[in-house]
Protein backbone atom coordinates (compact mmCIF):
# COMPACT_ATOMS: atom_id res chain seq x y z
CA UNK A 1 0.00 0.00 0.00
CA UNK A 2 2.76 2.40 0.95
CA UNK A 3 5.46 1.41 -1.81
CA UNK A 4 2.11 2.08 -4.38
CA UNK A 5 1.46 5.12 -2.82
CA UNK A 6 5.17 6.43 -3.43
CA UNK A 7 5.04 4.53 -6.88
CA UNK A 8 1.77 6.70 -7.78
CA UNK A 9 3.31 9.67 -6.85
CA UNK A 10 7.06 9.38 -8.71
CA UNK A 11 5.03 8.29 -11.60
CA UNK A 12 2.30 11.76 -11.33
CA UNK A 13 6.02 13.55 -10.61
CA UNK A 14 7.36 12.19 -13.67
CA UNK A 15 4.27 13.13 -15.92
CA UNK A 16 4.15 16.58 -15.05
CA UNK A 17 7.92 16.84 -15.88
CA UNK A 18 8.77 18.79 -18.97
CA UNK A 19 11.93 16.57 -20.03
CA UNK A 20 9.86 13.41 -20.04
CA UNK A 21 8.17 14.97 -23.16
CA UNK A 22 10.49 16.27 -24.78
CA UNK A 23 12.40 13.05 -25.13
CA UNK A 24 9.43 10.82 -26.29
CA UNK A 25 9.08 14.03 -28.35
CA UNK A 26 12.30 13.44 -30.01
CA UNK A 27 12.27 9.52 -30.39
CA UNK A 28 8.86 9.55 -32.16
CA UNK A 29 10.45 12.40 -34.68
CA UNK A 30 13.22 9.85 -34.86
CA UNK A 31 11.27 6.54 -35.34
CA UNK A 32 8.97 8.72 -38.13
CA UNK A 33 12.23 10.39 -39.90
CA UNK A 34 13.18 6.06 -40.36
CA UNK A 35 10.68 6.34 -43.09
CA UNK A 36 12.33 8.80 -44.96
CA UNK A 37 16.02 7.11 -44.48
CA UNK A 38 14.43 3.96 -45.57
CA UNK A 39 13.99 4.93 -48.90
CA UNK A 40 17.25 5.70 -49.17
CA UNK A 41 17.62 1.51 -48.83
CA UNK A 42 15.54 -0.65 -51.47
CA UNK A 43 13.89 -3.71 -50.40
CA UNK A 44 15.20 -2.61 -47.21
CA UNK A 45 12.88 -0.24 -46.14
CA UNK A 46 11.51 -1.82 -42.88
CA UNK A 47 14.38 -3.23 -42.14
CA UNK A 48 15.97 0.27 -41.80
CA UNK A 49 12.74 1.56 -39.81
CA UNK A 50 12.49 -1.18 -37.23
CA UNK A 51 16.44 -0.60 -37.07
CA UNK A 52 15.91 2.93 -36.01
CA UNK A 53 12.66 2.55 -34.26
CA UNK A 54 13.90 0.13 -31.59
CA UNK A 55 17.61 2.07 -31.32
CA UNK A 56 15.17 5.33 -30.51
CA UNK A 57 13.42 3.83 -28.06
CA UNK A 58 16.84 2.02 -26.14
CA UNK A 59 18.44 5.20 -26.29
CA UNK A 60 15.51 7.93 -25.61
CA UNK A 61 14.46 5.38 -22.58
CA UNK A 62 17.77 5.16 -21.38
CA UNK A 63 18.19 8.92 -21.14
CA UNK A 64 14.80 9.40 -19.82
CA UNK A 65 16.15 6.42 -16.70
CA UNK A 66 19.14 8.10 -16.24
CA UNK A 67 17.94 11.82 -16.18
CA UNK A 68 14.69 10.78 -13.98
CA UNK A 69 16.64 8.04 -12.39
CA UNK A 70 19.25 10.40 -10.70
CA UNK A 71 17.29 12.85 -9.71
CA UNK A 72 14.38 10.49 -7.69
CA UNK A 73 16.05 10.33 -4.19
CA UNK A 74 18.65 13.61 -4.50
CA UNK A 75 15.70 15.90 -5.01
CA UNK A 76 13.53 14.80 -2.34
CA UNK A 77 16.76 15.38 0.03
CA UNK A 78 17.64 18.41 -1.35
CA UNK A 79 14.03 19.90 -1.08
CA UNK A 80 13.42 18.04 2.04
CA UNK A 81 10.30 16.65 0.91
CA UNK A 82 12.17 13.91 2.31
CA UNK A 83 11.67 14.91 6.00
CA UNK A 84 7.68 14.81 6.42
CA UNK A 85 7.54 11.88 4.30
CA UNK A 86 10.10 9.77 6.31
CA UNK A 87 8.50 10.93 9.33
CA UNK A 88 5.41 9.05 8.22
CA UNK A 89 5.35 4.97 8.60
CA UNK A 90 7.59 4.52 5.85
CA UNK A 91 10.65 2.35 5.99
CA UNK A 92 13.15 3.49 3.90
CA UNK A 93 13.63 0.59 1.84
CA UNK A 94 9.73 0.99 0.87
CA UNK A 95 10.49 4.64 0.05
CA UNK A 96 13.39 3.06 -2.74
CA UNK A 97 11.13 0.65 -3.66
CA UNK A 98 7.99 2.82 -4.82
CA UNK A 99 10.60 5.69 -6.04
CA UNK A 100 11.77 2.54 -8.19
CA UNK A 101 8.68 1.43 -9.34
CA UNK A 102 7.45 4.81 -10.05
CA UNK A 103 9.92 5.24 -12.63
CA UNK A 104 9.59 2.03 -13.76
CA UNK A 105 5.85 2.16 -14.70
CA UNK A 106 6.61 6.09 -16.61
CA UNK A 107 9.34 3.62 -18.37
CA UNK A 108 6.78 1.64 -19.10
CA UNK A 109 4.32 3.58 -20.66
CA UNK A 110 6.27 5.62 -22.74
CA UNK A 111 8.14 2.79 -24.09
CA UNK A 112 4.85 1.10 -24.87
CA UNK A 113 3.69 4.69 -27.14
CA UNK A 114 7.48 4.58 -28.61
CA UNK A 115 6.55 1.13 -29.65
CA UNK A 116 2.48 2.10 -30.47
CA UNK A 117 4.64 4.87 -32.46
CA UNK A 118 7.23 2.75 -34.36
CA UNK A 119 3.90 -0.32 -35.34
CA UNK A 120 1.74 2.36 -36.55
CA UNK A 121 4.74 3.93 -38.64
CA UNK A 122 5.41 0.43 -39.60
CA UNK A 123 1.81 -0.08 -40.53
CA UNK A 124 1.78 3.13 -42.32
CA UNK A 125 4.25 2.46 -44.27
CA UNK A 126 2.93 -0.79 -45.40
CA UNK A 127 4.96 -3.61 -44.17
CA UNK A 128 5.46 -7.22 -42.68
CA UNK A 129 1.64 -7.46 -41.31
CA UNK A 130 0.39 -8.70 -37.86
CA UNK A 131 2.62 -11.25 -36.75
CA UNK A 132 5.93 -9.22 -38.20
CA UNK A 133 4.82 -6.66 -35.50
CA UNK A 134 3.93 -8.89 -32.82
CA UNK A 135 7.86 -10.06 -32.92
CA UNK A 136 9.14 -7.43 -32.40
CA UNK A 137 7.81 -7.53 -29.33
CA UNK A 138 9.98 -9.72 -27.30
CA UNK A 139 13.20 -6.73 -28.60
CA UNK A 140 11.35 -4.43 -26.70
CA UNK A 141 10.94 -6.64 -23.66
CA UNK A 142 14.40 -6.84 -23.52
CA UNK A 143 15.09 -3.15 -24.36
CA UNK A 144 12.71 -2.51 -21.24
CA UNK A 145 14.52 -4.93 -19.24
CA UNK A 146 17.91 -2.91 -20.03
CA UNK A 147 16.10 0.22 -18.99
CA UNK A 148 15.01 -1.09 -15.27
CA UNK A 149 18.32 -1.91 -14.42
CA UNK A 150 19.33 1.01 -15.65
CA UNK A 151 16.90 3.06 -13.44
CA UNK A 152 17.89 1.07 -10.65
CA UNK A 153 21.65 1.86 -11.11
CA UNK A 154 20.47 5.54 -11.20
CA UNK A 155 18.52 4.80 -8.37
CA UNK A 156 21.36 3.46 -6.42
CA UNK A 157 23.97 6.54 -6.98
CA UNK A 158 21.35 8.86 -5.74
CA UNK A 159 21.15 7.85 -2.68
CA UNK A 160 24.61 8.88 -2.06
CA UNK A 161 25.64 11.75 -5.01
CA UNK A 162 25.18 14.44 -6.45
CA UNK A 163 22.79 14.52 -10.03
CA UNK A 164 25.91 15.31 -11.93
CA UNK A 165 28.50 12.44 -10.68
CA UNK A 166 25.06 10.17 -10.31
CA UNK A 167 24.49 10.48 -14.02
CA UNK A 168 28.20 10.21 -14.92
CA UNK A 169 28.51 6.46 -12.78
CA UNK A 170 25.28 5.11 -14.41
CA UNK A 171 26.31 6.18 -18.21
CA UNK A 172 29.79 4.63 -16.96
CA UNK A 173 28.51 1.78 -16.17
CA UNK A 174 26.42 1.63 -18.65
CA UNK A 175 28.93 2.09 -21.30
CA UNK A 176 31.07 -0.56 -19.76
CA UNK A 177 27.98 -3.07 -19.07
CA UNK A 178 28.00 -3.65 -23.25
CA UNK A 179 31.50 -4.21 -23.49
CA UNK A 180 31.29 -6.94 -20.67
CA UNK A 181 32.17 -9.43 -23.06
CA UNK A 182 35.21 -8.02 -24.42
CA UNK A 183 36.05 -7.48 -21.00
CA UNK A 184 36.16 -11.36 -20.33
CA UNK A 185 38.07 -11.77 -23.37
CA UNK A 186 40.97 -9.49 -22.97
CA UNK A 187 41.37 -11.26 -19.04
CA UNK A 188 41.25 -14.68 -21.18
CA UNK A 189 44.09 -13.27 -23.76
CA UNK A 190 46.55 -11.49 -21.33
CA UNK A 191 49.50 -13.32 -19.58
CA UNK A 192 49.31 -11.91 -16.35
CA UNK A 193 46.91 -14.00 -13.78
CA UNK A 194 46.40 -11.39 -11.80
CA UNK A 195 44.81 -9.07 -14.55
CA UNK A 196 43.19 -12.15 -15.82
CA UNK A 197 41.27 -12.65 -11.99
CA UNK A 198 40.42 -8.61 -11.99
CA UNK A 199 38.60 -8.79 -15.84
CA UNK A 200 37.14 -12.03 -14.60
CA UNK A 201 35.76 -10.62 -11.12
CA UNK A 202 34.24 -7.53 -13.50
CA UNK A 203 32.90 -9.23 -15.60
CA UNK A 204 30.66 -11.17 -12.82
CA UNK A 205 30.28 -8.22 -10.82
CA UNK A 206 29.36 -4.93 -13.34
CA UNK A 207 25.78 -5.28 -15.07
CA UNK A 208 25.96 -7.16 -18.08
CA UNK A 209 24.08 -5.35 -20.31
CA UNK A 210 25.14 -6.81 -23.61
CA UNK A 211 22.80 -10.01 -22.16
CA UNK A 212 19.98 -7.76 -23.16
CA UNK A 213 20.96 -6.99 -26.95
CA UNK A 214 23.11 -10.67 -27.88
CA UNK A 215 20.62 -13.61 -27.35
CA UNK A 216 22.65 -16.21 -28.33
CA UNK A 217 25.05 -14.99 -31.35
CA UNK A 218 21.96 -12.65 -32.21
CA UNK A 219 21.59 -9.32 -32.09
CA UNK A 220 18.04 -8.88 -30.53
CA UNK A 221 17.84 -5.52 -32.76
CA UNK A 222 19.09 -7.00 -35.70
CA UNK A 223 17.01 -10.05 -35.71
CA UNK A 224 13.52 -7.52 -34.97
CA UNK A 225 14.76 -5.93 -38.20
CA UNK A 226 14.33 -9.29 -40.18
CA UNK A 227 11.50 -10.35 -38.08
CA UNK A 228 13.66 -12.94 -36.64
CA UNK A 229 11.96 -15.20 -33.37
CA UNK A 230 14.11 -15.16 -30.63
CA UNK A 231 15.04 -17.75 -28.01
CA UNK A 232 12.11 -17.67 -25.80
CA UNK A 233 14.07 -19.93 -22.90
CA UNK A 234 17.22 -17.53 -23.63
CA UNK A 235 14.75 -14.43 -22.89
CA UNK A 236 13.24 -16.39 -19.63
CA UNK A 237 16.91 -16.70 -18.19
CA UNK A 238 18.18 -12.60 -19.50
CA UNK A 239 14.70 -11.65 -16.95
CA UNK A 240 15.89 -13.69 -14.32
CA UNK A 241 19.41 -12.15 -14.40
CA UNK A 242 18.00 -8.63 -14.58
CA UNK A 243 15.45 -9.35 -11.66
CA UNK A 244 18.33 -10.40 -9.54
CA UNK A 245 20.48 -7.77 -11.00
CA UNK A 246 18.39 -5.35 -10.01
CA UNK A 247 17.20 -6.52 -6.54
CA UNK A 248 20.20 -6.73 -5.56
CA UNK A 249 21.47 -2.93 -6.97
CA UNK A 250 17.97 -1.59 -4.88
CA UNK A 251 19.11 -3.86 -1.71
CA UNK A 252 22.19 -1.85 -1.71
CA UNK A 253 20.56 1.52 -2.49
CA UNK A 254 18.26 1.00 0.31
CA UNK A 255 21.00 -0.34 2.84
CA UNK A 256 23.10 3.14 1.70
CA UNK A 257 20.05 5.24 2.46
CA UNK A 258 19.01 3.30 5.32
CA UNK A 259 22.06 4.94 7.04
CA UNK A 260 21.63 8.59 6.08
CA UNK A 261 21.51 11.21 8.05
CA UNK A 262 19.12 14.15 7.04
CA UNK A 263 20.29 17.28 8.23
CA UNK B 1 3.60 6.52 30.95
CA UNK B 2 5.17 9.83 29.65
CA UNK B 3 4.18 10.83 25.71
CA UNK B 4 7.86 11.43 25.02
CA UNK B 5 10.70 10.42 27.12
CA UNK B 6 14.12 11.21 25.84
CA UNK B 7 17.48 9.89 27.66
CA UNK B 8 21.23 10.97 27.52
CA UNK B 9 20.37 12.10 23.64
CA UNK B 10 23.97 13.29 22.13
CA UNK B 11 24.54 14.13 18.68
CA UNK B 12 27.53 15.06 17.03
CA UNK B 13 27.94 16.48 13.07
CA UNK B 14 31.58 15.20 11.77
CA UNK B 15 32.73 18.11 10.30
CA UNK B 16 35.97 18.72 7.90
CA UNK B 17 36.82 17.49 4.63
CA UNK B 18 37.12 13.98 5.95
CA UNK B 19 34.26 14.55 8.43
CA UNK B 20 36.78 13.72 11.43
CA UNK B 21 36.21 16.86 13.45
CA UNK B 22 33.10 16.20 15.67
CA UNK B 23 30.31 18.93 16.24
CA UNK B 24 28.14 18.56 19.41
CA UNK B 25 24.68 19.72 18.45
CA UNK B 26 23.30 18.30 21.05
CA UNK B 27 24.67 17.56 24.64
CA UNK B 28 22.79 14.71 26.98
CA UNK B 29 19.85 16.09 26.52
CA UNK B 30 16.99 14.39 29.23
CA UNK B 31 13.25 15.44 28.66
CA UNK B 32 10.05 13.93 29.73
CA UNK B 33 6.77 15.50 28.28
CA UNK B 34 3.26 14.15 29.59
CA UNK B 35 0.52 13.16 27.51
CA UNK B 36 -2.14 15.76 26.81
CA UNK B 37 0.40 18.48 27.42
CA UNK B 38 1.22 21.66 24.99
CA UNK B 39 5.25 21.38 25.49
CA UNK B 40 7.23 24.30 24.39
CA UNK B 41 11.09 23.65 23.33
CA UNK B 42 12.55 27.17 23.47
CA UNK B 43 16.02 28.46 22.40
CA UNK B 44 18.11 30.51 19.82
CA UNK B 45 19.30 29.38 15.90
CA UNK B 46 21.73 26.79 16.44
CA UNK B 47 20.38 25.36 19.98
CA UNK B 48 19.18 22.12 19.19
CA UNK B 49 15.87 22.03 18.69
CA UNK B 50 15.65 21.01 15.21
CA UNK B 51 18.20 18.06 15.54
CA UNK B 52 16.21 17.26 18.44
CA UNK B 53 13.37 16.85 16.73
CA UNK B 54 14.61 15.09 13.67
CA UNK B 55 16.20 12.38 15.85
CA UNK B 56 12.89 12.00 17.22
CA UNK B 57 11.43 11.45 14.14
CA UNK B 58 14.22 9.33 13.06
CA UNK B 59 16.04 11.59 10.45
CA UNK B 60 19.42 11.91 12.15
CA UNK B 61 20.65 9.05 14.10
CA UNK B 62 21.86 9.90 17.46
CA UNK B 63 25.67 9.28 18.74
CA UNK B 64 24.08 8.41 22.17
CA UNK B 65 21.09 8.35 24.44
CA UNK B 66 17.70 6.85 23.38
CA UNK B 67 14.19 8.58 23.27
CA UNK B 68 10.83 6.69 23.24
CA UNK B 69 7.55 7.96 22.11
CA UNK B 70 4.15 6.75 23.21
CA UNK B 71 6.36 3.69 24.78
CA UNK B 72 7.69 3.13 21.61
CA UNK B 73 11.49 3.31 20.28
CA UNK B 74 11.58 5.96 18.14
CA UNK B 75 12.88 3.51 15.14
CA UNK B 76 9.57 1.30 15.56
CA UNK B 77 8.19 2.46 12.37
CA UNK B 78 4.78 1.54 13.23
CA UNK B 79 5.09 4.06 16.09
CA UNK B 80 4.87 6.88 13.51
CA UNK B 81 1.49 6.40 12.20
CA UNK B 82 0.58 7.51 15.75
CA UNK B 83 2.39 10.63 16.03
CA UNK B 84 2.32 13.99 13.18
CA UNK B 85 5.65 16.07 12.05
CA UNK B 86 5.22 19.58 10.61
CA UNK B 87 9.61 20.46 9.83
CA UNK B 88 11.06 23.59 10.06
CA UNK B 89 10.34 25.39 6.87
CA UNK B 90 8.74 23.20 5.13
CA UNK B 91 8.50 21.94 1.40
CA UNK B 92 6.39 19.49 0.17
CA UNK B 93 5.72 18.16 -3.68
CA UNK B 94 5.01 21.50 -6.23
CA UNK B 95 3.55 20.03 -8.39
CA UNK B 96 0.58 18.84 -6.47
CA UNK B 97 -1.99 20.26 -5.13
CA UNK B 98 -2.93 20.88 -1.73
CA UNK B 99 -5.93 18.23 -1.68
CA UNK B 100 -3.65 16.00 -3.61
CA UNK B 101 -0.64 16.03 -1.41
CA UNK B 102 -2.78 15.46 1.58
CA UNK B 103 -4.29 12.11 -0.14
CA UNK B 104 -1.14 11.52 -0.71
CA UNK B 105 0.33 11.26 2.95
CA UNK B 106 -3.63 10.19 3.70
CA UNK B 107 -2.42 6.78 1.93
CA UNK B 108 0.68 6.37 3.71
CA UNK B 109 -1.40 6.06 6.58
CA UNK B 110 -3.54 3.56 4.79
CA UNK B 111 -6.42 6.02 4.94
CA UNK B 112 -8.97 4.63 2.78
CA UNK B 113 -11.44 6.38 0.05
CA UNK B 114 -14.42 7.65 0.98
CA UNK B 115 -12.83 8.75 4.47
CA UNK B 116 -9.83 10.01 3.15
CA UNK B 117 -11.46 12.57 0.72
CA UNK B 118 -13.77 13.49 4.04
CA UNK B 119 -10.84 14.16 5.85
CA UNK B 120 -8.50 16.39 3.50
CA UNK B 121 -11.59 18.33 3.31
CA UNK B 122 -11.64 19.03 6.56
CA UNK B 123 -8.37 19.27 7.10
CA UNK B 124 -8.22 21.98 4.59
CA UNK B 125 -10.93 23.91 6.07
CA UNK B 126 -9.49 23.39 9.25
CA UNK B 127 -6.40 25.19 7.99
CA UNK B 128 -8.04 28.15 6.36
CA UNK B 129 -7.41 26.19 2.62
CA UNK B 130 -11.20 25.15 1.74
CA UNK B 131 -10.78 27.17 -1.07
CA UNK B 132 -7.08 26.30 -2.67
CA UNK B 133 -7.50 22.90 -2.72
CA UNK B 134 -7.32 22.60 -6.06
CA UNK B 135 -3.82 24.79 -6.48
CA UNK B 136 -0.81 23.78 -7.25
CA UNK B 137 1.48 24.11 -4.40
CA UNK B 138 4.21 26.08 -6.34
CA UNK B 139 1.71 28.86 -6.48
CA UNK B 140 1.05 28.76 -3.15
CA UNK B 141 3.03 31.55 -0.33
CA UNK B 142 5.04 31.13 2.31
CA UNK B 143 2.10 31.09 4.75
CA UNK B 144 -0.31 28.55 2.87
CA UNK B 145 2.83 26.46 2.69
CA UNK B 146 2.99 26.27 6.42
CA UNK B 147 -0.81 25.72 6.63
CA UNK B 148 -0.60 22.62 4.26
CA UNK B 149 2.41 21.57 6.44
CA UNK B 150 0.30 21.44 9.50
CA UNK B 151 -2.69 19.75 7.58
CA UNK B 152 -0.34 17.32 6.71
CA UNK B 153 0.80 16.74 10.21
CA UNK B 154 -2.90 16.00 11.21
CA UNK B 155 -4.03 13.84 8.48
CA UNK B 156 -3.97 10.61 10.89
CA UNK B 157 -5.50 12.12 13.75
CA UNK B 158 -2.32 12.21 16.00
CA UNK B 159 -1.78 11.38 19.91
CA UNK B 160 1.48 13.41 19.54
CA UNK B 161 2.18 16.37 17.29
CA UNK B 162 6.11 17.53 16.70
CA UNK B 163 5.69 21.29 15.36
CA UNK B 164 8.95 22.51 14.31
CA UNK B 165 8.75 26.81 14.70
CA UNK B 166 5.17 26.39 13.30
CA UNK B 167 4.51 30.29 13.15
CA UNK B 168 7.76 30.61 10.66
CA UNK B 169 6.55 32.63 7.66
CA UNK B 170 2.76 33.27 9.05
CA UNK B 171 1.25 36.56 8.96
CA UNK B 172 -0.71 37.58 12.35
CA UNK B 173 -4.08 36.10 11.41
CA UNK B 174 -2.10 32.83 9.88
CA UNK B 175 -0.59 32.65 13.41
CA UNK B 176 -3.90 33.34 15.67
CA UNK B 177 -4.87 30.33 13.16
CA UNK B 178 -2.08 28.08 14.50
CA UNK B 179 -2.83 28.94 18.00
CA UNK B 180 -6.40 27.89 17.71
CA UNK B 181 -5.32 24.58 15.69
CA UNK B 182 -3.10 23.87 19.03
CA UNK B 183 -5.21 25.04 21.12
CA UNK B 184 -8.30 22.60 19.41
CA UNK B 185 -5.87 19.49 19.81
CA UNK B 186 -5.04 20.47 23.27
CA UNK B 187 -8.98 20.36 24.30
CA UNK B 188 -8.93 16.82 22.31
CA UNK B 189 -6.03 15.80 24.68
CA UNK B 190 -3.53 15.40 22.20
CA UNK B 191 -0.19 16.30 22.97
CA UNK B 192 1.80 18.88 21.06
CA UNK B 193 5.40 19.52 21.14
CA UNK B 194 6.12 22.81 19.76
CA UNK B 195 9.55 24.17 18.90
CA UNK B 196 9.97 27.86 18.44
CA UNK B 197 12.08 30.90 19.76
CA UNK B 198 8.73 33.63 19.75
CA UNK B 199 8.02 33.92 23.70
CA UNK B 200 4.60 34.94 23.15
CA UNK B 201 3.91 32.38 20.82
CA UNK B 202 5.05 29.47 23.56
CA UNK B 203 3.36 32.39 26.31
CA UNK B 204 0.08 32.00 24.79
CA UNK B 205 -0.11 27.98 24.37
CA UNK B 206 2.15 26.12 26.35
CA UNK B 207 1.77 24.29 29.67
CA UNK B 208 5.87 23.66 29.89
CA UNK B 209 8.62 24.77 28.39
CA UNK B 210 11.94 23.31 27.93
CA UNK B 211 15.02 25.95 27.09
CA UNK B 212 17.66 25.08 24.85
CA UNK B 213 21.20 26.76 24.59
CA UNK B 214 24.45 25.60 22.49
CA UNK B 215 22.93 21.96 22.47
CA UNK B 216 22.51 21.59 26.42
CA UNK B 217 19.22 21.80 28.34
CA UNK B 218 19.04 25.08 30.46
CA UNK B 219 16.41 24.72 32.36
CA UNK B 220 12.50 22.94 32.05
CA UNK B 221 9.38 23.88 33.94
CA UNK B 222 6.99 26.22 34.12
CA UNK B 223 7.73 29.43 32.02
CA UNK B 224 7.42 31.88 34.41
CA UNK B 225 9.27 29.18 36.36
CA UNK B 226 12.29 29.32 34.64
CA UNK B 227 12.87 32.24 33.21
CA UNK B 228 12.76 33.45 36.60
CA UNK B 229 10.45 36.23 35.53
CA UNK B 230 10.33 39.96 37.38
CA UNK B 231 8.16 42.18 35.82
CA UNK B 232 10.41 45.02 35.45
CA UNK B 233 7.76 47.39 34.99
CA UNK B 234 4.38 48.14 33.20
CA UNK B 235 3.68 49.77 30.42
CA UNK B 236 0.03 51.62 30.00
CA UNK B 237 -1.19 53.03 27.20
CA UNK B 238 -4.16 55.92 26.64
CA UNK B 239 -5.78 57.73 24.46
CA UNK B 240 -8.24 60.84 24.24
CA UNK B 241 -6.63 62.43 27.61
CA UNK B 242 -6.60 66.16 27.94
CA UNK B 243 -4.23 69.10 29.31
CA UNK B 244 -5.09 68.63 32.83
CA UNK B 245 -5.13 65.07 32.86
CA UNK B 246 -1.57 64.47 31.14
CA UNK B 247 -0.38 66.92 33.80
CA UNK B 248 -1.79 64.79 36.58
CA UNK B 249 -0.31 61.29 35.30
CA UNK B 250 2.76 62.68 34.46
CA UNK B 251 3.16 63.00 37.90
CA UNK B 252 2.46 59.81 38.70
CA UNK B 253 4.63 57.64 36.32
CA UNK B 254 7.89 57.30 35.51
CA UNK B 255 8.30 57.91 32.60
CA UNK B 256 5.49 59.78 29.86
CA UNK B 257 5.72 59.89 26.10
CA UNK B 258 2.72 61.17 23.69
CA UNK B 259 2.74 59.25 20.04
CA UNK B 260 0.52 61.31 18.75
CA UNK B 261 -3.15 60.93 20.05
CA UNK B 262 -1.58 57.94 22.13
CA UNK B 263 0.17 58.43 25.81
CA UNK B 264 2.40 55.60 26.80
CA UNK B 265 2.93 55.52 30.18
CA UNK B 266 6.19 53.70 32.27
CA UNK B 267 5.04 52.69 35.70
CA UNK B 268 7.44 50.70 38.25
CA UNK B 269 4.37 48.75 40.60
CA UNK B 270 1.01 47.74 40.39
CA UNK B 271 0.24 50.56 42.94
CA UNK B 272 0.99 52.93 40.35
CA UNK B 273 -0.19 51.36 37.62
CA UNK B 274 -3.60 51.75 39.86
CA UNK B 275 -3.64 55.07 40.32
CA UNK B 276 -2.28 56.19 36.79
CA UNK B 277 -5.45 54.14 35.43
CA UNK B 278 -8.60 55.69 37.98
CA UNK B 279 -6.46 59.04 37.30
CA UNK B 280 -7.16 58.58 33.20
CA UNK B 281 -10.52 57.32 33.60
CA UNK B 282 -11.78 59.79 36.09
CA UNK B 283 -10.28 62.55 33.26
CA UNK B 284 -12.42 61.25 30.36
CA UNK B 285 -9.52 59.38 28.51
CA UNK B 286 -9.76 55.80 27.51
CA UNK B 287 -7.44 53.16 28.87
CA UNK B 288 -6.12 50.79 25.53
CA UNK B 289 -3.81 48.57 27.61
CA UNK B 290 -1.26 47.54 30.58
CA UNK B 291 1.30 45.70 29.31
CA UNK B 292 3.57 44.22 31.72
CA UNK B 293 7.37 44.75 30.99
CA UNK B 294 9.61 41.15 31.54
CA UNK B 295 12.76 40.66 29.66
CA UNK B 296 12.05 38.72 26.36
CA UNK B 297 13.54 35.40 25.86
CA UNK B 298 16.11 36.96 24.04
CA UNK B 299 16.99 39.10 26.89
CA UNK B 300 17.49 35.74 28.57
CA UNK B 301 19.92 34.03 26.45
CA UNK B 302 21.86 37.34 26.17
CA UNK B 303 22.45 37.83 29.62
CA UNK B 304 22.96 34.01 29.79
CA UNK B 305 25.61 33.86 27.36
CA UNK B 306 27.44 36.84 28.92
CA UNK B 307 26.87 35.58 31.88
CA UNK B 308 25.25 38.73 33.84
CA UNK B 309 22.22 36.60 35.03
CA UNK B 310 18.99 37.14 35.31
Amino acid sequence: MRILAIARNTFRENIRDKILYNLILFALIMILSSVALGQLTLGHEDKVIVDLGLTSISVFGTLIAIFIGISLVHKEIEKRTVHALLAKPVHRAEFIAGKFLGLLFTLFINTAIMTAGLILTLMWHGGAGLQGYLRLLPAVYLIFLSLSLTTALALLFSTFSTPALSALFTFFLWVIGHFNYDLREFGRLTKSGALQSLCTTLYYLLPNFANFELIGSQNVIQGAAYYRPIDAAAVGWVSVYGALYGAILLGIAAAVFSRRDFK
Amino acid sequence: MPAIEIKGLTKDFLVGFWKKHPVRALDNLDLSVEKGEVFGFLGPNGAGKTTTLKILMSLLRPTSGSARILGEPIDVVSMHARIGYLPENPYFYDYLTARELLTYVGRLFGIRQPALNRKVSQLLENVGLGQSGGIQLRKFSKGMIQRVGIAQALVNDPEVVFLDEPMSGLDPLGRREVRQVVASLKSRGVTVFFSSHILPDVEALCDRVAIMNRGRLQATGALNEILKVRIEGHEVILTGAGPRTIEALSGMCDQITALGERLVLRAGNSAQVAAIVECALSGGADLLSVIPIRPSLEDYFFEEITGTGL
